[in-house]
């Protein structure tokens, strides 16, 4: 196991905890960021030790200024709930039982009107964060670089062609991990890069044949 | 990649460097950053570690349920009187105190290993930078000496409460700040390790119990105490103290006495203080 120093000493955040509050605003940036659209309500189901000690340690908070956009570290985050008011965003927080192997777990779901997009996930300690489903669809991004979400049918051959598009634009694949709902169902392609990728990608990947839908989670590691 | 305390020291010695640029070497490495990146990362954490020991040392900070409110300023006023331990660690004690208040009030600290810990560390650089004229550049070499501490508990132990307690926690953070301070003062790597196991072996067994489960009572009183325990521990190393049990098998030892703590004393507010009856009656008072 390698540790870089960086994560010893850091991360720089908001305080009290870096579970309960510097991961739990990771977590909602990150959903946002996938969801990538316009809502007017967002709702937290909280597992585990979320659901049990979320008030004592700002948890709320950090979940709606994440899902505003903020990060870990912003001085605003203690003011998010006003900050929501103020962009006509209301929210609400439910307990909510999600089968994981992770101790603080959250379901972030955005509503634009009835329209719902939900994202799972777990903080796993000192501001580590994993994304466990993405409406429905099993996944695992832990967003610590720039990553990209492609979903797909299940056939032979796209898989190839998103890989050479990105080598195209000279992004390095870090880690590529592709997974699927069933046999020729939809499959998904979740690949962690080492450079922040263009907007433009996307929209170049969206073209590829079978490619249902793309999103990019451009969240540096600072 | 070393693994733990001896690999970094016998890198350092055959490659007739200091364990922290061993350390920055690799990291360097792992993150494929340039040096001077990784110095300008470290260099910001520095500035924030500083700006949250000086914050509340004259301003009390509103916290979530209000126990540690006014904690930094009520021991820092204290430091200027006349003190039994002397002004100097009432002052290094007030700086630790001020980060866990700020951490306690949501605002902006670094984790150093953890937000609950996040006092000690800050507080022992910037007291002793500030008593003895240490040149900021000497503070980020121990800064990174510390950092690399953290990592051999991170990758052999623990450092999260809820896994190992007290201990995991403000006691990493004393160990890493024991080897700082002994760094700052002209020791070398082998005496920075000795503080670092000092510092461990003085708080081994350190449970993890808060008050109504809120990073505030005791967090703030043990990052005071686990600062001053981290001077403690540099000047038995710098006076000649010899270090019977070498660091890595303090490590280890930390997360087997870890292991064997009952969930009660991890982080669960199950146990200790937490479920003292002035203890629950302060849970009550703020959850209802």
């Amino acid at each position: 196991m390698s540790v870089s120093l960086l994560d010893v000493v850091g991360p720089v955040m908001i305080g009290p905890s870096s579970s309960h509050t510097a991961g739990a605003a990771k977590l909602a940036k990150t959903a946002r960021l996938i969801y990538n659209g316009q809502f007017d309500r967002v709702e937290f189901g909280l597992g585990g030790s979320f659901a049990q000690t979320y008030r004592g340690h700002f948890t709320d908070y950090a979940l709606v200024a994440g899902a505003l956009g903020m990060s870990e570290d912003d001085e605003n985050l203690s003011r998010s709930f006003d900050l929501a008011k103020e962009q006509g965003i209301s929210f609400r927080f439910y307990p909510r039982d999600i089968q994981s192997e992770y101790e603080n777990t959250a379901r972030i779901t955005f509503y634009n009107g009835d329209t719902p997009f939900y994202v799972e996930g777990a903080s796993l300690g000192g501001g580590r964060i994993l994304v466990t489903s993405i409406n429905g669809l099993a996944c695992e991004v832990s967003a610590t670089t720039p990553t990209v979400i492609v979903q797909q049918r299940d056939v032979a051959g796209v898989v190839s062609d998103v890989s050479t598009i990105l080598a195209q634009n000279g992004i390095n694949i870090g880690i590529m991990k592709v997974g699927r709902d069933t046999r020729g169902g939809t499959a998904y392609c979740i690949i962690e890069c080492d450079e922040i990728i263009d907007p433009a990608v996307s929209a170049e990947l969206r073209k590829v044949k079978n490619v249902l839908n793309v999103t990019i989670v451009n969240i540096k590691a600072e | 990649m070393y693994k733990n305390g001896e690999d970094l020291l016998r890198l350092a010695k055959e490659q007739g460097k200091r364990v922290w640029e061993v350390a920055l070497d690799e990291e360097t490495k792992l993150t494929a950053m340039t040096r001077e990146r990784v110095m300008e990362h470290f260099s910001n954490r520095l500035d924030i570690m500083f700006n949250s020991a000086r914050k509340a040392l004259e301003h009390k900070q509103n916290t979530k349920g209000g126990l540690v409110d006014g904690v930094a300023s009520t021991q820092y006023n204290y430091s200027h009187g006349n003190t039994i331990t002397g002004g100097y660690i009432n002052k290094v004690m007030s700086l630790a105190y001020s980060c866990s208040e700020v951490n306690a009030s949501m605002g902006k600290i670094c984790a150093s290993p953890t937000a609950g810990s996040c006092g000690i560390l800050p507080a022992v650089l910037l007291g002793v930078m500030e008593d003895k004229d240490v040149p900021r550049e000497t503070v980020l070499e121990a800064l990174i000496t510390a950092s690399a501490v953290g990592a051999i508990y991170t990758m052999n132990a623990t450092v999260a409460g809820a896994d190992g307690g007290c201990q995991a926690e403000c006691g990493v953070a004393s160990s890493m700040a024991a080897a700082a301070a002994a760094y700052m003062m002209g020791a070398d790597d082998d005496k920075c390790f000795d503080a670092a196991g000092f510092a461990m072996i003085n708080v081994m067994g350190l449970v993890c119990d808060p008050v109504a489960g809120l990073v505030a009572l005791p967090c703030a009183h043990r990052n005071a105490s686990g600062a001053v325990g981290a001077l403690v521990a540099a000047d038995m190393a710098m006076a000649g103290q010899v270090a019977h049990i070498p660091f890595d098998q303090v490590v280890d030892s930390m997360f087997k006495v870890g292991k064997m703590l009952p969930p009660q004393l991890r982080e669960t507010a199950q146990g200790g203080i937490a479920t003292t009856p002035a203890g629950l009656a302060i849970y009550k008072e703020i959850f209802g």
